[in-house]
């Protein structure tokens, strides 16, 4: 394979289509990465630059990360975000595992019609899904008031946990199909193996199919964190004033003035975004590799 | 003899497609039962069944004398070698193998020893610490095994557990399985399609096709006397001669064909074979003697028969003729090289020589 390419190259150009051809997907691929990753470049150079002015370099510093480590804004926001993304990904983690194992392994009626209706957050906008979500926690919140009788300061308000309940809405289903992919190269003769040496059907799962595809669990429940991290727009919608996360935060401060306390805050969110994506995606080529 | 397991008209469905068709069998205690057929015959879901991993839909088995048709499988006395190994990748050889035991709530100490005992029966006492995907097939195939004899069970099932490996290996391993079993006086249902494997193992074999069970018997039973042509044909190979029944003597289960219409063959005869009727004539080629003369022909041959040779291939071991008869009935012939002179063999494509063959070894078969 190795040398028919070489030879290939080191042809003389004749076909002058091919030659402009290959130029020009060559040019292509660079303006690609260009689009890709030069304004993130900037982003992150831009937070360690020691001018106000998001123009002109003017020097290093590490100033913005020790601004943005005393804004107290900035620091809630970051702890709401974590709290957001922590509790969101325990409980898909949870209910979507279960979902794959129903999925992959019983056999019931309208199980092609879930199937269909679970990956339905996968493709739907975020936006439609965000107002679907305010409208429905809308009318579920003033429900609950009213039958509580809740007035004034006690009334049940949109915040963090509707944002939580939004997160796990839209990350199940992430969950589920990372899940389900390491059921499918599951060898169930391990399960029988196991019941056959005298494990039930609890003891089977703990002691067999948990371990084998603990893997998968724990990337489904990275992309889990990850999402819900990143998330702005059906957070946006559906947070109320006290419960502001970081991309929201962000948001806001970019309306006032563009500072690069943003760039520094951002360039964080990505750097904790890559790390987890690469975990997720090493802990599920381990699960694959089983 | 006790009997270790029992199958009481089984059947079982799986939706339209019928797997298990109304077997009846009675294994024994000590015995090394094989189920052989070709793929699909439903020998592994009749396996399956006793392990419990398929529930019969219809009829019970019984383990015992205890039915245990309808318990899930941690709930019999039985164990399993699959035919993927399926050691748990997770754990240690060592902690595969004491994995019945834990189930079992056995002491530490009991378990210790008694996966060290296991580990050192299937030779691999040193491997106890290593992880499965560290071994080599032959090396899996030994801990599914002591996986399973560890725990002592009434029963040992195994589902074709030779089928992943190399020849050689494979031929290793069913002398390795033969000793086990006789060490250790298990009863072992052994599945498989290989019919080498089951006549070389088995105590008693049970001929499966398309869910029916057609014959149960010894080795030497279902190799000499099948009763139908399925057997016969699955097992070694075999002449099939169109032919019209004669005559039919139950009693000493004998009977007399015409051949072709042209001549009679006397041959043992299936139980359930008609005068009267249309029937296969069986009759295996290492059973058929080939001669110049009338007279070099045996005296317990009772069949002799002018025919013609009209194909003569050396294959080393013995030497395959083709001969025809009579009406254009065409037998295939296997003579043993007993000698290199054999090698200048006299029988030349054309020649006219006598076949023969004693009625006993022939038989009469319906379908």
């Amino acid at each position: 394979m190795a040398t028919t390419t070489l030879t290939k190259e080191h042809k003389p150009p004749s076909n002058p289509v091919i030659v402009w051809g290959s130029r020009a997907l060559w040019v292509n691929m660079v303006l690609c990465f260009f689009f890709l990753y030069f304004p993130i470049v900037v982003l992150v150079a831009f937070s360690f630059n020691d001018s106000k002015l998001s123009s002109q370099w003017s020097g290093f510093t590490l100033k913005w990360y020790s601004a943005m480590l005393e804004n107290e804004e900035a620091l809630t926001a970051f702890r709401n975000s974590l709290f957001v993304a922590t509790c969101s990904t325990i409980l898909s983690t949870i209910i979507g595992t279960m979902t794959a194992l129903a999925m992959e392994r019983f056999r019931f009626s309208f199980r092609k019609l879930y199937d269909g209706v679970l990956y339905l957050p996968v493709i739907i906008p975020d936006i439609v899904q965000a107002v679907a979500l305010l409208a429905f926690y809308a009318l579920v919140l003033e429900g609950l008031n009213s039958l509580l009788g809740l007035t004034g300061a006690n009334t049940l308000r949109l915040g963090l946990p509707t944002v939580i309940f939004s997160h796990v809405s839209y990350s199940i289903s992430f969950v589920v199909i990372v899940v389900r992919t390491s059921l499918r190269d599951f060898d169930k003769s391990l399960e029988e193996a196991a019941q056959d040496l005298g494990a039930d059907e609890w003891t089977t799962f703990w002691r067999v199919t948990f371990p084998l595809i603990l893997p998968g669990i724990l990337g489904g429940a990275l992309l889990a964190f990850t999402l819900s991290l990143d998330d702005f727009v059906i957070s946006f919608f559906t947070t109320g004033p006290s419960g502001t996360t970081l991309p929201i935060l962000v948001f806001g401060l970019i309306r006032r003035a563009v500072s690069p306390e943003i760039n520094a805050i951002s360039t964080v969110m990505l750097t904790m975004s890559i790390v987890l994506i690469i975990l997720s995606q090493w802990l599920q080529s381990k699960s694959a590799r089983k | 003899m006790t009997v270790a397991v029992d199958l009481k008209n089984v059947w079982k469905r799986f939706g339209d497609f019928i797997a298990v068709k109304d077997v009846t069998i009675s294994i024994l205690d000590g015995e090394f039962f094989s189920l052989l057929g070709p793929s699909g015959c439903g020998k592994t879901t009749t396996l399956r069944m006793i392990a419990g991993f398929d529930l019969p839909t219809q009829g019970e088995i019984f383990l015992h004398g205890k039915p245990v048709g309808q318990l899930p499988p941690f709930k019999r006395d039985v164990n399993t070698v699959f035919q993927r190994y399926a050691l748990f990748p997770h754990l240690t050889i060592a902690q595969n193998v004491a994995f019945g035991l834990e189930m079992k709530k056995v002491a530490k100490p009991e378990i210790e020893e008694r996966v060290r005992k296991a580990l050192e029966m299937v030779k691999l006492g040193n491997k106890g610490n290593n992880r499965p995907a560290q071994l080599s097939g032959g090396q899996m195939q030994r801990v599914a095994l002591a996986r399973a004899i560890v725990n002592r069970p009434e029963v040992l099932l195994l589902d074709e557990p030779l089928g992943a490996l190399d020849l050689n290996l494979r031929k290793e391993m069913q002398f390795e399985l033969k000793r086990l079993q006789r060490e250790l006086g298990l009863t072992f249902i052994y599945v498989t399609h290989d019919q080498e494997e089951a006549l070389v193992m088995s105590d008693r074999i049970g001929v499966m096709s398309d869910g029916l069970l057609l014959q149960v018997g010894t080795p030497a039973e279902i190799y000499n006397q099948p009763n139908c042509r399925f057997v016969a044909d699955f097992i070694g190979e075999t002449n099939f001669v169109n032919c019209h029944v004669s005559s039919v003597d139950a009693a000493s289960k004998m009977a007399h064909v015409k051949v072709a219409g042209q001549f009679d063959v006397h041959a043992g005869s299936a139980d359930d074979v008609v005068a009267g009727k249309d029937a296969f004539l069986a009759i295996r080629p290492e059973k058929i003697s080939i001669h110049l003369t009338a007279g070099s022909v045996p005296e317990s041959h009772d069949n002799v028969f002018d025919a013609k040779i009209v194909e003569d291939i050396f294959i080393g071991t013995d030497t395959r003729y083709v001969v025809e008869l009579a009406g254009n009935v065409r037998l295939a012939i296997r003579e043993q090289n007993m000698s290199a002179l054999d090698a200048t063999d006299p029988y030349d494509v054309g020649t006219p020589v006598k076949v023969s063959w004693d009625s006993d070894s022939a038989r009469i078969l319906m379908s």
